[in-house]
């Protein structure tokens, strides 16, 4: 009795600790954030490797995620006679909560994995020792570019999969099951609004960016320096994003949209 | 390492990707076509029921789409809804003075919009003026109500 | 000042992680221009003294002077400035791996220089050329061999022309042909660059053949200290047995544990 309540009060140390070195963190990585203007060459290696090669599965995905929203929405829509507004259902879907958030966990899981077990890597290789010794501070040199470029990808990407869902559903709609094209359209236009819905799409993002991107860059950081360990961050940047999404998609929707 | 010429190029086009995307969302998707931020003028109606109008439905004239609801509020003394909606700047002293407004719900479930009906005035609508002939919002429950109730009186007479 | 001619001083340094005491209050001097060996069994916190001298790691008590500066007094940019004097070489080389061997001999250069980039060829190529590499810069550190990755990270140390490098394990795990090409760097660099250099290792025949002072370290104290000549002579237990490389000695065979035969009869035993 006494143990296992030992035990829950060393795992909350732990975890306040653990919140308590990731603020820290965050803290340093954004007083390194102006250090990068005249190295943006950095964040342009970075945006290659966190958005370009996360490209191909955010059109693919988006493609799809769009095409099967085209197709069930038709389906329910149809049964009210009101397959008209088939172009509402799906860009709403998709710009309010799925385009942000289906990214969001695709790019934990492509690029934020990629994330930690590189910096994991790299500390337990002694590379982030080694420019610590080189005099070059590792959380300016390797975590700032990585961040920020996490945090410009996102929102682009999450524009792209919703643009591309759009596209899909209509795909499906209009060329498939005979939606009439300009009702898609304009149907969407008049009942999508620039501010309510594009706009917080994109500040959700946003969000999901940092936070995503946050905790990979920690994970890797704060790994313990063995295979195992790197292993065992990598897994778990993956399932802490995802949940911390899925967590502050709520919050956020509930604030947006709550009213 | 691939060597940098191309790796600048790849992240220009994600780039230029995703800004594409977000215009077209802003463009394509979204009411932005239809959307005039400060352009335009104010003016009001007064109504006794409003319910289902939003802000930001339409205001349409023979059908089309001229300004938007911008505000709705409840006034107190007179237990009125007072609507504010903004007209757009091409549409500028064209409305006769005495047009009127009513609240028309577009299809039988569809959204509510506000109709404007144009009067014989010469003298025309101007910022801050306000619609003296308004028509309120359909209720169906009241009209399924005055149904009933007249159906009801019918079968009686019987 | 009577520290003069020492460039790294370490006074009644104590170190701890957790509740394991790894260093207990040890002095050690490291003079200018010498090289120097810390030498003892493995876990006795060999590496952990350079992270120390590197202020990577922050020491309990004690005062660590380095070229007449104390580095745990130091603010952020004076120890940058600091460091920026001091080489040190990881045990397995520490190469950048997204970069090719020019990149990381470069990287120091245009971290902290604003030389055209013509001028860093020139250095990142004779300092290529001083450690055999020259040929090898367009390399990715995946396909260099141990030895070769530790001289590369050796070129890169000293691009900066440091006052003074620090190898950690420099030997392990080579073969003896890279082992003797690793000797003999490190000493001609040392004299021909009037480096100081501190090396960190157990491999007793290689270091102690070019060293100048051993220092001979154990259960956190220093147990021994002097030439090779004054260890291989000394009357210590301890240098005796490091030395010599026997089997037992005051460094015990055994981890410590209950006697034997008790362990045997008692069944219980996995439960304690």
């Amino acid at each position: 009795m006494l143990s296992s309540l030992q035990r829950l009060g060393h795992n909350a140390l732990g975890f306040f600790q653990r919140l308590g070195r990731a603020h820290l963190l965050l803290l340093r990585i954004l007083e390194g954030q102006p250090a990068l203007v005249p190295k943006f060459s950095l964040v342009i290696q970075q945006l290659y490797s966190v958005g370009v090669l996360s490209l191909l599965i955010i059109l693919v995905s988006g493609t799809f995620v769009g095409m099967v929203l085209g197709l069930q929405g038709y389906n329910t829509l149809v049964d009210f006679g009101a397959e008209e507004s088939l172009g509402v259902i799906v860009a709403l879907t998709l710009v309010r909560e799925l385009g942000p958030v289906v990214t969001a966990l695709l790019f934990a899981g492509r690029a934020g994995s990629a994330l930690t077990a590189e910096i994991g890597l790299m500390k337990t290789t002694e590379q982030l020792s080694a420019m610590e010794m080189m005099a070059v501070d590792p959380i300016r040199r390797v975590l700032a570019p990585r961040f920020l470029a996490g945090f410009l990808s996102m929102p682009l990407l999450a524009a792209i999969f919703s643009a591309v869902g759009v596209l899909g559903g209509y795909f499906v709609g209009v060329g498939l099951l005979g939606v009439d094209q300009g009702a898609y359209w304009s149907q969407m236009q008049a009942n999508v609004d620039l501010y309510d819905d594009i706009y917080n799409g994109v500040i959700k993002s946003l969000v999901f960016g940092i936070v995503v991107t946050w905790i990979a860059v920690f994970e890797g950081y704060d790994a313990v320096p063995t295979s195992e360990g790197i292993s065992r961050s990598t897994t778990r940047t993956v399932v802490h994003a995802s949940l911390a999404v899925l967590g502050l998609d709520f919050v956020l929707t509930a604030l947006m949209f709550g009213e | 390492m691939m060597n940098s010429r191309l790796v600048e190029i790849w992240v220009g086009i994600f780039v230029a990707a995703g800004l594409a995307a977000l215009f077209m969302l802003a463009m394509q998707v979204s009411n932005l076509s239809t959307y005039s931020n400060d352009e335009g003028y104010e003016i009001s109606a007064r109504f006794q029921d409003t319910s289902g109008l939003k802000v930001r439905s339409p205001v349409t004239m023979a059908g089309v789409t001229i300004g938007r609801v911008k505000n709705i509020h409840f006034d107190e003394q007179t237990f009125e809804a007072v609507v504010t909606l903004r007209i757009e700047d091409q549409y500028r002293e064209v409305l006769p003075k005495d047009t009127s407004a009513s609240i028309y719900t577009a299809g039988l479930l569809g959204e509510k919009y506000v109709g404007l009906e144009p009067g014989g005035a010469m003298k025309v609508l101007g910022q801050g003026d306000e619609i003296r002939l308004t028509q309120d919002s359909l209720v169906l429950e009241k009209l399924i109500g005055q149904f009933i109730s007249r159906f009801m009186d019918d079968s009686g007479d019987n | 000042m009577a520290g003069d001619d020492n460039l790294v001083e370490i006074r009644n340094l104590t170190f701890r992680h957790g509740a394991h005491t790894i260093f207990d209050n040890i002095d050690i001097d490291i003079r200018r221009g010498s090289i120097t060996a810390i030498m003892g069994p493995s876990g006795t916190g060999k590496t952990t003294l350079l992270r120390l001298i590197g202020r990577q790691l922050q020491p309990a008590s004690g005062t660590i002077l380095v070229d007449g500066e104390n580095v745990n007094r130091l603010g952020r940019s004076a120890l940058f400035e600091l460091r920026k004097r001091m080489g040190m070489l990881f045990q397995n080389g520490a190469l950048l791996t997204d970069m090719n061997v020019y990149d990381n001999v470069a990287f120091p250069l245009r971290e902290h220089t604003r030389l055209p980039e013509r001028l860093i060829r020139t250095l990142v190529l004779m300092k290529l050329e001083a450690v055999g590499l020259r040929g090898a810069r367009a390399l990715m550190p995946a396909e260099l061999s141990g030895g070769m990755a530790r001289r590369v990270a050796l070129a890169r140390a000293i691009a900066l022309d440091p006052m003074m490098i620090m190898y950690d394990e420099p030997f392990t795990g080579q073969d003896p042909i890279s082992m003797g090409v690793l000797v003999r760097l490190i000493k001609d660099l040392n004299d021909a660059l009037g480096l100081t250099s501190v090396i960190v290792s157990h491999d007793i025949a290689e270091t102690s053949e070019i060293a100048d002072d051993i220092y001979l370290l154990s259960g956190g104290k220093v147990v021994a200290h002097g030439s090779r000549e004054d260890l291989r002579n000394s009357e210590s237990e301890w240098a005796r047995q490091f030395m010599h490389g026997l089997p037992d000695g005051p460094v015990p065979f055994h981890y410590p544990a209950a006697g034997y035969a008790d362990d045997l009869v008692n069944h219980n035993g996995t439960r304690d």
